[in-house]
């Protein structure tokens, strides 16, 4: 699930967005080195192998530690003035311990050898308090060492050394362009930039540093009537979030589109209202993302599938594997939904992942055909028949992830993306072969039960589809799916050229919560017969 | 069990911990004006999938955040790194950004010294209930789970947190707070029903592990095999927890700015907003207040304004918006700060009466992935989940497939048969504490349900 509220309490507070998990021991106390100069110095890599010697000493078969600071820029802006300026900077160590089949984690933001081999003997400790609870012992599957791994994400320019002028002056451009607009009366937009640095070790022999850097600019143009009797927004869903830096803001051209999502803004004011009913509908990449995301990003974790998401993000419709592997015809055979760590760009591409297991692509809808799950070296062997009977080797696909170094490290989604179509059709191509239908731009509201069958997703614009042309905006669009129905009455999708990502910050899962960056990138695709509701309903 | 070694560690700073740093914070200041804010607590958590254990420990939270003021150029700056060296290089990151920020002309000067009422939301069993405790509650739910031949997953956090705030025109405020929340969802073997059960409170004696079990077990029991009903207008009697789900929707629209630029439902046709207006069904009230023992909350709001009760809406009439001191002083209102958490008023019903007293209609225990639709009307979507059944003549007959739902609490407010006992619930999605709600279980009329689901 996605959710913004996080992001909305964190950027409306001034104080500060924060990772919710360091360890205060002898809080207070001014340590003999800055933690700081430690961690940038490269000597916070020691510390990692002594925590994990610490808790190898101490009776685990595997360890792993983790050392992350972890860096949120904002920059929050309405009209024309400045809301907020945020930077938030935390740093610590986190460190897991497998004992006899079971993990234990302890997490310690204190950078000295004294706390870090703590923390690996508390995780050690909560490993062994935590075996009289436990059936099934935790399996690793065999991952390769990477004694000495570096990866920087693909960016160009670290936002972080951006200056502040630069980044308000590129919003209050924007915003001056969406209020020349009539009746555009309100414009918020935000900059967001994340900067992690993570060093990892692990007794499987690795040592890995990596930087990872996302950009999100936010836009939202608000057009009021002159009676104030309506209001519609338009947010800027195609200036998605990526795993770039500033390179990319300045690619958006903000303040060309401003003016663009403005006019949308006040055009919605005098929409036709959709009438209730059966539409084919044409999703253009902005919009196809969050639908990807919730109705088969979530539904193919394989933790979700084995009933460990129960209380909070639920199941699956796709349970139990054995049932569904190789059976379960999830769409049309020009189906095919890829999980990856390595799209350039992309928020969940990373060199290795928190298991230390180098991430591969895979394909979880084959020839519109469900393939495989998301998995961890945990989960892998889980999948052991099914990878057998296909002559596969049993590894995990690498998406293990942890949101900050105080958090344990599960199974969080890669990129998942639906692979263009070989024969280069455009949006308007799919257009042409709709007599009435709705073409939807950007994502909007968006729901999905417990097991992912049954979603409901609006958008940004709405346009009426006639006779294979556009013929004027529509509002209070929804379309409401049963995910397997929904994916079998796609029928074309665009080509490569057509091919975009898109994506979210906060994808939520995990008890305590915690927040995953990921994007999805799609074509254009086309939908028979959907039902469509009106959200307009005034009592 | 060596988890012992944990108890060492300090869980929240202390008034003398935040007082040093506040002081330090604002002695390396060269700012116009400064504000500390510091965060810091445990979120303390334990849980279980499977009938067993999975996850348990001690997450804790730190945050110094600086906020630097020159002239009407502000910034903020947070870090979790408390020794001098951090904390001033804090400082003065916030003061060399803040320099560089444009104007803010919405800046008000910082607040001065406040008195603030004694909180009444801490608890000491809360703040100290350790992993045995909280493997012992969860045992209250995964044994007879386990004995029934079901499927016990659930999650139990403690939070007890700290909060101080200090700047430089004198002000100080330092509060501590407790939370606590345990939900459960039992599950058949075959997946064929669900059923779900949750508390909240600020003290941890007040919940009942063994009564959440029985009630989630039983209703997983009675789920199992739904039918699929037709979509469409129901009337539905509310569990409270399900009520709440969609009542403290209505907390997040009130904001008075909103309000007066014509871009929320409490807007005004014409101009202005809603305040004197009547909206819902006049037996409905809706407060918060911080010291209401049910749903207290601290009386320090975020930028240091006390938070006192606010009376939103008073016999179905809206009575207040939430001002912050700039749009206060812009429109010649009190600002205001009621401290997040709310509560309705209720009547004398009960469950079982507005079940005996429906011809036909479900009973929902809980809603599920609520999301906005309609900002203009507070129209929502979502699902039930974890126990929806037909009333048919009076009783509860069969459970049925899951709905999902296009409503506003507003419409739902409207349409009021019939309302319970307000109670304190869990009705954050994450089964986290949350903001403190109590709310009565409602019988109501009309509510729309546009589609149903296959989930279970």
């Amino acid at each position: 699930m996605t959710d913004r509220r996080d992001f909305l309490r964190t950027t409306g507070a001034a104080a500060a967005a924060i990772a919710f998990a360091s360890t205060p021991r002898r809080a207070g106390a001014a340590p003999a080195l800055d933690h700081l100069d430690r961690f940038q110095s490269g000597a916070s890599k020691e510390l990692l192998l002594d925590a994990i010697n610490a808790a190898k000493m101490a009776g685990a078969s595997y360890a792993d530690a983790r050392i992350a600071r972890i860096r949120q820029n904002f920059v929050v802006t309405r009209e024309q003035q400045i809301v907020n300026v945020v930077d938030t900077d935390t740093l610590g160590c986190g460190v897991r311990a497998l004992v006899d089949g079971c993990w234990g984690f302890a997490a310690t933001r204190d950078l000295t050898r004294d706390a870090v081999t703590t923390a690996a003997r508390e995780a050690v400790a909560i490993a062994k308090a935590n075996r009289i609870a436990r059936d099934r012992s935790v399996e690793l599957a065999p991952v390769q060492a990477y004694p000495n791994a570096n990866y920087k994400s693909a960016y160009t320019t670290d936002p972080f050394d951006v200056p502040l002028e630069q980044k308000v002056d590129l919003l209050l451009r924007a915003n001056a362009e969406a209020m020349k607009v009539p009746n555009v009366k309100f414009v918020n937009s935000i900059l967001f930039f994340v900067k992690q640095e993570k060093q990892f070790a692990s007794t499987e022999g690795s040592v890995i540093d990596q930087t990872l850097i996302r950009s999100w600019p936010l836009f939202a143009a608000t057009a009021v009537k002159p009676d104030f009797s309506d209001f519609q927004t338009r947010q800027g869903a195609e200036a998605a979030p990526m795993g770039r830096g500033f390179e990319y803001v300045l690619q958006c051209d903000l303040v060309g589109n401003a003016k663009k999502w403005g006019e949308q803004a006040a055009e919605k004011l005098t929409a036709k209202p959709i009438e209730v009913g059966k539409y084919d509908l044409v999703l253009a990449p902005s919009n196809m993302w969050l639908t990807i995301h919730e109705s088969i990003g979530h539904p193919t974790e394989l933790d979700r599938a084995m009933g460990y998401e129960a209380n909070y993000a639920g199941t699956s419709f796709i349970a139990p594997p054995e049932d569904h592997l190789g059976k379960l015809k999830y769409g049309p055979s020009l189906m095919n939904i890829q999980g990856d760590r390595s799209q350039e760009g992309a928020l969940s591409t990373i060199g290795w992942d928190d298991d230390g297991e180098k991430p591969d692509d895979f394909l979880i809808v084959k020839d519109g055909v469900f393939n495989d799950y998301q998995t961890t070296r945990e989960q892998a062997g889980w999948l052991r028949d099914w990878y057998g009977r296909q002559g596969r080797p049993v590894r995990s696909h690498g998406c293990s992830y942890a949101d900050s170094w105080g958090s344990v490290a599960f199974q969080r989604m890669p990129n998942v993306s639906l692979l263009p179509g070989t024969d280069n059709k455009s949006m308007d191509d799919l257009i042409a072969g709709v007599d009435r239908g709705i073409a939807i731009i950007g994502d909007g509201s968006f729901s999905i039960d417990q097991q992912r069958y049954n979603a409901q997703f609006g958008g940004q614009v709405f346009y009426e589809i006639r006779g294979g042309k556009l013929n004027g905006m529509l509002k209070d669009v929804a379309y409401q799916i049963r995910t397997p129905d929904f994916w079998n009455s796609m029928d074309a999708i665009g080509g490569r050229a057509s091919y975009e990502l898109g994506g979210s910050f906060f994808d939520g899962k995990g008890q305590p919560g915690q927040v995953n960056a990921v994007s999805h990138g799609s074509p254009p695709a086309r939908f028979r017969q959907v039902n469509v509701i009106n959200t307009g309903r005034q009592g | 069990m060596p988890m012992h070694s944990l108890r060492a560690i300090a869980r929240h700073l202390s008034r003398a911990e935040c007082e040093a740093i506040a002081k330090k914070v604002l002695g390396f200041s060269h700012a116009d004006e400064c504000r500390v804010t510091i965060s810091s607590g445990v979120r303390a958590n334990t849980r279980f999938a499977q009938n067993q254990i999975s996850t348990a420990g001690d997450n804790y939270n730190n945050s110094v955040s600086i906020r630097a003021v020159f002239g009407k150029r502000v910034a903020n700056v947070s870090t979790n790194r408390l020794d001098d060296a951090s904390l001033r290089a804090a400082v003065e990151n916030a003061e060399r950004i803040a320099k560089l920020a444009p104007e803010d002309p919405e800046l008000l000067p910082e607040l001065g010294p406040q008195s603030y009422d004694e909180p009444i939301v801490w608890n000491d069993g809360t703040a100290s209930l350790e992993p045995e405790a909280r493997a012992e509650a969860v045992r209250a739910v995964t044994e007879p789970a386990r004995r029934a031949g079901l499927i016990s997953t659930g999650y139990l956090e403690a939070q007890a947190q700290a909060f101080a705030i200090a700047n430089s025109a004198g002000l100080f405020a330092y509060q501590r707070s407790t939370g606590v929340a345990f939900t459960t969802t039992v599950r058949t073997q075959d997946g064929t029903g669900s059923g779900w059960a949750g508390a909240a409170d600020n003290d941890f004696s007040r919940i009942d592990p063994r009564a959440l079990a029985a009630r989630a077990i039983e209703k997983a029991q009675r789920s199992v095999n739904p039918v699929a009903i037709e979509p469409g207008r129901y009337t539905v009697v509310l569990e409270p927890t399900a009520a709440a789900n969609l009542i403290q929707l209505i907390a997040g629209a009130v904001n008075a700015r909103s309000a007066d630029e014509g871009r929320s439902f409490f807007s005004k046709a014409g101009g202005g907003n809603k305040i004197g207006e009547k909206v819902v069904d006049e037996r409905v009230t809706l407060v918060s207040d911080p010291l209401d023992p049910r749903v207290p909350a601290n009386t320090a709001g975020a930028d240091g304004l006390p938070s006192e009760r606010v009376n939103w809406i008073e016999n179905g009439v809206v009575k207040n918006l939430a001002y912050d001191r700039f749009w206060a002083q812009r429109t010649g209102k009190a600002p205001n700060s009621a401290g997040g958490t709310l509560s309705m008023n209720g009547g004398d019903s009960s469950v079982e009466d507005m079940i005996k007293s429906t011809e036909r209609g479900l009973l929902v225990t809980r809603f599920w992935y609520i999301r906005p639709v309609d900002p203009r009307t507070i129209l929502f979507t979502g699902l039930t989940r974890d126990g929806t059944f037909l009333i048919e003549n009076g009783r509860v007959t069969r459970p049925v497939k899951n709905l999902r739902y296009n409503e506003s609490p507003i419409f739902m407010l409207n349409n009021v048969m019939a309302m319970g006992r307000p109670e304190r619930v869990s009705a954050s999605e994450a089964g986290g504490p949350g903001q403190a709600i109590s709310v009565p279980p409602l019988k109501v009329r009309d509510f729309t349900f546009t589609s149903t689901s296959d989930a279970i």
